[in-house]
């Protein structure tokens, strides 16, 4: 008797919070919805931000884009920062076997010294580039609009900060922890031709001042071209050319790239099927950004594989642009 | 050859610092354009200290497992109606105030966080402000899933990011962070890394975290603990932050002092919030707000000032203020909002007889002169059934936004009045260092968008009171006013078989 | 000298540290709080990782501290086999 009253007596007065009520109806919320929708202050904002006089400090015109609902932009893995943290942790668990793997079975040792010397001159670099990749995206968090979008870039950010320590860790994997290889990579982005190209490419997009065109420029034209030369047509070569070891090293860095593309492709798509407007203003990010992007990974992609291997990773960038209506 | 052992620090070196390169083919200045406006030098980043090393792989990894206990408790507490076993329902008045006030920070702190740790030139300080940046993500996150629970049977929770954008003392904090992170990267920095989250956030997070223990409160404990666990690191942060710019030029010293006396005097207003929590609002009591001000300000932040002697940082002025307001400060924040519970979104009360003597045991040189003989006739003018309310609108400082009801120390019946004259416009203040932080920077503190002010000028709904309750999302006899008679009331006495 | 102090969340993991604190630091004071266990001590106080691993009967990580750590004060001075907060005055 008294079970059947404390029960009917605790029956919830409502499901949700208001603002995920209004947007999904009355019924339990997911915790993503509740972690994420509407989560931005976007009203009655106090003083002007002394480094930016014209906007509020949250302000939806740091882009040239244009959505009536920056929610739109919802993470197809719907990630919020428990949910992110646990599958990275997962995937690092693995990385971490595998480098334990490869140092304790001496994998390093049994290298080709040319594959060696390919790999520090042409592989470990990408240490620095990711840094760019870790900074174009905490830019978005830092200006962009909903949390739906900048918690996502966050995300992002902080990846890319691991894939450049996973970069780096491979140097220590072949160098016995002396950090040669990382110094002589570091002459290789500072100074080797093939390199700087790419090195150039960085350093303009980090002062790109539109946040949506700094994510085009980096998570849509340089990490398409990118992750196909080095997450798949470098995989095969290395499998090809007796480096079959190596690719214990680089699988966090593949299959997160295939994790963050699903996200990433989610974004533009929603962005540019909003409006006329935002696909004018993508295309034309685009069309200025591949050309540099030509230019830049031309001589990379030639010493990493050779002289087919770009056009191969822009026809991957044309299929992938065309899936979400951009036709270039 | 078996590979050479690294140990943490040469590790996080060739992992993080190495990273960083000179510019070739852009000027840097291009990529981290906000270095130098405020006035701070730096001449060498490499001087930098990283305050702790945690690379990504062993962030991920404690990260992780810290969120699966916390999650684990948080769908025990659930599905074990955790909400019933509190001490009192009057102590979830305390989350709904954490909830609206807080966590909405917590999401500034994020952006803000994001903000510096894009634009900072060096690359340690970077990745450090960076991952407070996610840190403070998933506190408003873990936050808003904490709460998630008590929303679905209490009020004033469910409209909690409506109401920070416009509730009348949710300004208090909104301005704090706003103000912080409309500032440049630097006194951002200084702000919330040092003044905030090393010098004050532990009067916010211990006191209250070891309250929701003492009332029952497993869910919001242990995000408190869980999230206290990322303040460690950012702590010292904080610390490193102001090591560093000290270090890196003398003439950088006057600006962090300004900075200084500026964000201590606005995070201890902004705690005025928790200093009344602390001695009315939870049921069981911990220790009283003057406590916790001597144990984490007076000897804790005493000890680090000590040690910011040797770069000629003072600890400021006003201090000797604090130490007097300390016996004050819970009494008249908590009869503010006495007499305006009809807009807030939570509920009040008198106290109770035996928190009446806790408070003169707590507060023997101040509690039965000055605040016993005025709850003791609120009471009974509530048991006559004249409920005292003040219906006029109050005077807010246009510095802190709290309504000017604080008093001389000289003279605690009197209460404090500064002004300023800006354009041939008057501006008010609750006390001299809102006035003199205004004064500094009187160009920024026009645009504060006064809660009070904005009623006045019909942009919080037009018209009455009636209309402001309705922008603010309050409905009446529900959030808001005393908590007897309130529907938290008659439903936690039901849970409990209380006629 | 001023006070250092460290605060772990009361669980079962924190008690093996805090034994492992008091036995590398004579003077350090233990006290146990609401649902948090905090230590003081006089100017410093050292968490070695063989102490703790030794109280705990496998190896411990020193940054697994930070699993259960709720608070702290002073400088920080962290390596792979120890854990160090001092004020220096």
């Amino acid at each position: 008797m008294t079970i059947e009253i404390k029960t009917s007596t605790l029956k919830p007065i409502r499901n949700t919070y208001a603002h995920i009520e209004r947007r999904f109806g009355d019924k339990p919320a997911t915790r993503y919805q509740e972690a994420t929708y509407d989560v931005h202050s976007t009203h009655n904002f106090h003083y002007k931000p002394l480094w930016d006089q014209d906007r509020e400090i949250n302000d939806p015109s740091r882009t040239a884009v244009v959505m009536r609902d920056w929610y739109d932009l919802k993470d197809p893995r719907q990630f919020y920062y428990g949910p992110y943290v646990q599958n990275r942790s997962k995937m690092q668990e693995n990385a971490e076997n595998n480098f334990k793997f490869f140092e304790k079975r001496g994998l390093g040792e049994s290298l080709d010294s040319s594959l060696r010397e390919k790999i520090i001159e042409l592989v470990i670099p990408m240490r620095h580039a990711e840094v760019a990749a870790n900074l174009n995206n905490m830019y978005g968090t830092a200006h962009g609009t909903g949390t739906a979008v900048t918690q996502a870039l966050i995300y992002e950010a902080m990846d890319r900060f691991g894939n450049a320590q996973y970069f780096s860790k491979i140097g220590l994997a072949l160098d016995g922890n002396t950090g040669d290889s990382l110094a002589t990579a570091k002459e290789h982005w500072m100074s080797n031709p093939a390199w700087q190209g790419v090195r150039a490419y960085c350093e303009k997009t980090l002062t790109i001042k539109d946040w949506f065109e700094a994510f085009i420029a980096q998570d849509i034209v340089l990490d398409t071209l990118i992750n196909d030369l080095y997450y798949r047509q470098f995989d095969e070569w290395l499998t090809q050319n007796n480096g079959r070891d190596l690719l214990l090293l680089m699988e966090f860095m593949q299959d997160r790239a295939k994790d963050s593309q699903r996200w990433s492709d989610s974004v533009l798509k929603v962005v540019v099927s909003e409006s006329e407007h935002n696909a004018n203003q993508v295309l034309a990010w685009i069309s200025t950004w591949r050309i540099r992007a030509q230019e830049a990974l031309e001589p990379l992609a030639s010493a990493l594989l050779g002289d087919k291997a770009l056009a191969d990773a822009f026809a991957v960038l044309e299929k992938r642009l065309t899936k979400v209506g951009l036709n270039c | 050859m078996s590979p050479k052992k690294l140990n943490l620090k040469d590790k996080y070196k060739l992992l993080t610092r190495d990273l960083d390169w000179e510019f070739s083919y852009e000027d840097r200045k291009e990529a981290f354009p906000y270095e130098e406006f405020e006035g701070i030098k730096i001449t060498d980043w490499d001087k930098w200290e990283d305050p702790f090393r945690l690379t990504m792989e062993s962030y991920w990894k404690y990260q992780a497992e810290k969120e699966k206990k916390l999650y684990a408790i948080y769908d025990a507490f659930a599905q074990n109606n955790g909400q019933t076993n509190v001490t009192d329902a009057r102590y979830v008045n305390a989350l709904k105030l954490f909830l609206t006030g807080v966590s909405p920070g917590e999401h500034a702190a994020h952006l803000g966080f994001a903000f510096t740790g894009r634009q900072m030139g060096g690359i340690g300080a970077r990745v450090a402000a960076q991952m407070q940046s996610i840190d403070e993500l998933r506190h408003i996150q873990t936050q808003i899933h904490a709460m998630s629970h008590y929303n679905k049977f209490f009020d004033g929770f469910d409209e909690f990011n409506h109401m920070h954008d416009r509730l009348w003392y949710l300004s208090v904090p909104k301005s704090f962070f706003e103000d912080a992170r409309t500032a440049g990267p630097f006194e951002f920095m200084i702000a919330i890394g040092f003044s905030f989250e090393y010098v004050l956030t532990n009067l916010l997070f211990v006191p209250f975290m070891s309250g929701a223990a003492y009332n029952g409160d497993m869910a919001t404990v242990t995000f408190g603990f869980s999230a206290q666990s990322d303040e460690a690191r950012h702590m010292t942060l904080g610390l490193e932050i102001i090591k560093f710019l000290l270090e890196q030029h003398e003439d950088n010293l006057p600006i962090v002092q300004k900075w200084l006396d500026k964000w201590l005097w606005r995070g201890y207003r902004l705690l005025t919030l928790v200093a009344m929590m602390m001695d009315y609002m939870l049921p069981q009591k911990v220790m009283s707000w003057q406590e916790a001000w001597e144990l984490y300000f007076e000897d804790a932040g005493g000890a680090l000032f000590k040690d910011l002697e040797r770069y000629g940082i003072k600890m400021p002025d006003y201090t000797d203020t604090i130490k007097q307001e300390k016996e004050h400060l819970s009494h008249q924040a908590w009869w503010i909002f006495y007499q305006y519970t009809h807009a807030a979104a939570f509920h009040t009360w008198t106290p109770s007889a035996e928190e009446m003597d806790w408070l003169s045991e707590k507060y023997p040189d101040t509690f039965d002169k000055y605040y016993r003989p005025r709850w003791e006739l609120a009471a009974e003018m509530e048991a006559k059934g004249e409920r005292f309310y003040t219906t006029g609108l109050p005077q807010l400082c246009q510095t802190c936004q709290i309504p000017m009801a604080f008093t001389e120390m000289s003279d605690p019946t009197q209460v404090v009045y500064r002004e300023s004259i800006y354009n041939d416009e008057r501006f008010h203040f609750c006390s001299d260092p809102c006035k003199s932080i205004f004064d500094n920077e009187p160009e920024k503190y026009v645009n504060a968008w006064l809660p009070v002010h904005q009623i006045l000028q019909g942009n919080c709904g037009g018209g009455g009171l009636d209309k402001v309750i309705e922008y603010y999302h309050l409905e009446d006899g529900v959030a808001n006013l005393d908590f007897e008679g309130s529907p938290d009331a008659e439903r936690w006495k039901d849970w409990k078989g209380v006629a | 000298m001023s006070r250092v102090q460290i605060a772990f969340q009361d669980n079962d993991e924190s008690r093996y540290i805090v034994a492992a604190i008091e036995q590398d630091n004579a003077t350090a004071v233990v006290h146990y709080e609401p649902a948090m266990i905090r230590v003081e001590n006089e100017g410093s106080l050292i968490i070695k990782r063989d102490t703790v691993s030794e109280q705990i009967g496998m190896e411990w990580d020193v940054q697994a501290l930070h699993i259960n750590l709720i608070t702290l004060t002073g400088h920080i001075d962290e390596d792979d086999d120890y854990f160090k907060i001092m004020w220096n005055n």
